[in-house]
């Protein structure tokens, strides 16, 4: 019944390509974390104290993961939506396999795009293998954004498409342990 | 600082006062990692502890702020994919449900296209990534087609909100 599953290999590699050992001790921090630090003047007291670890331990452990790219950003992360972002679209294209590093890079820069990944193709029923994110106040914005991939993309662009959300049934943060 | 009505008037707009403008925009990348953060934010925007607090609260409350804390990446423990489906309108609402109840879906949207769900799904390893994938084909009778990350070309720095 299913596509072909492609692999998808468990990384816990750096930018850089050396190795983290993540032990049960950063588990539990991520664990805590992962949806939210309290709101309080010393948000890492409780985590700490759940752990039976210093404060100062929590924070070195995370900044050693942030070195590491486990931790990509710490951040008050906006809600896109809410502050009237509503377009959001997911624009996808089909660029030969050979040039998808440079393209990938060169469309990741711009600044309106917020996700830029390479994917597997699903031929036939799916030829894209580029997908970028972009967020507008408007489809009108949007697709101009969409026109400025594609003017970027040029010959190389062999077909896109651009899929509008019409609903977000649900948006959590990411739940690495649960 | 309290709010001003016209403050609170523009956030309705989508138009937030200032201190929250700050908020919202730079911290998106370098949220202080330390003991107490919202002194450290304070002393940079020139306000109390107390009030970068209790704006963060209120933003949060109102949606603006999904949450405070560290985002981490894909893929950096555990197994994730993008997974989309296409089904038939009349079976869209439920079998979106069902997909959304998984605790390890974390975005689902509904999209303009054949391929009319798609989702993300985290889990602990590939496993039991696969197992919740197979459940969810099991349940629909639907193929799910899979789309895990090759490559991330996107310096993730944020987004730079602007309000016009």
């Amino acid at each position: 019944m299913s596509f072909v599953m492609a692999t998808s290999p468990v990384k816990q590699a750096s930018e850089s390509g050396h190795n983290i050992h993540l032990d049960d001790i950063d588990r539990k921090i991520i664990q805590a974390t992962q949806s939210g630090l309290a709101l309080v003047s010393r948000p890492y007291d409780d985590i700490a104290k759940d752990i039976g670890i210093s404060a100062d331990e929590v924070i070195m452990r995370m900044h050693n993961m942030q070195q590491y790219g486990i931790i990509r950003r710490i951040a008050a992360v906006p809600n896109h939506y809410a502050l009237g972002y509503k377009a959001n679209a997911m624009t996808v294209w089909d660029v030969p396999d050979d040039r998808i590093d440079e393209l990938g890079k060169r469309v990741g820069a711009l600044e309106f795009v917020s996700h830029c990944y390479h994917r597997p193709r699903y031929l036939p029923g799916w030829r894209y293998n580029l997908f970028a994110m972009v967020h507008a106040h408007t489809r009108e914005e949007a697709l101009e954004l969409v026109s400025r991939i594609a003017g970027l993309l040029g010959e190389d662009c062999r077909g896109h498409d651009v899929l509008f959300s019409t609903r977000i049934l649900k948006k959590t943060g990411m739940r690495l342990i649960s | 600082m309290s709010q001003t009505s016209a403050d609170m008037n523009d956030l309705k707009k989508n138009v937030p006062g200032e201190l929250d403008k700050h908020l919202l925009n730079d911290f998106q990348y370098g949220f202080p990692l330390e003991s107490r953060p919202f002194q450290k934010i304070a002393e940079r925007l020139g306000t109390t502890e107390d009030i970068v607090i209790d704006r963060l609260n209120e933003l949060q409350n109102q949606g603006a702020v999904s949450r405070v804390g560290a985002v981490f990446r894909a893929n950096s423990i555990g197994a994730s994919t993008l997974a989309a489906m296409s089904i038939p309108e009349a079976r869209l609402e439920d079998i979106a449900a069902m997909v959304s109840g998984y605790s390890e879906v974390n975005h689902n949207y509904q999209r303009e296209h054949h391929f009319n769900l798609w989702f993300v799904v985290t889990a602990s390893d590939e496993q039991a990534l696969n197992a919740v994938l197979d459940d969810i084909e099991h349940r629909s009778g639907l193929p799910v087609m899979y789309l895990p990350m090759q490559e991330d070309f996107h310096i993730d720095l944020g987004f730079d909100l602007k309000w016009t």
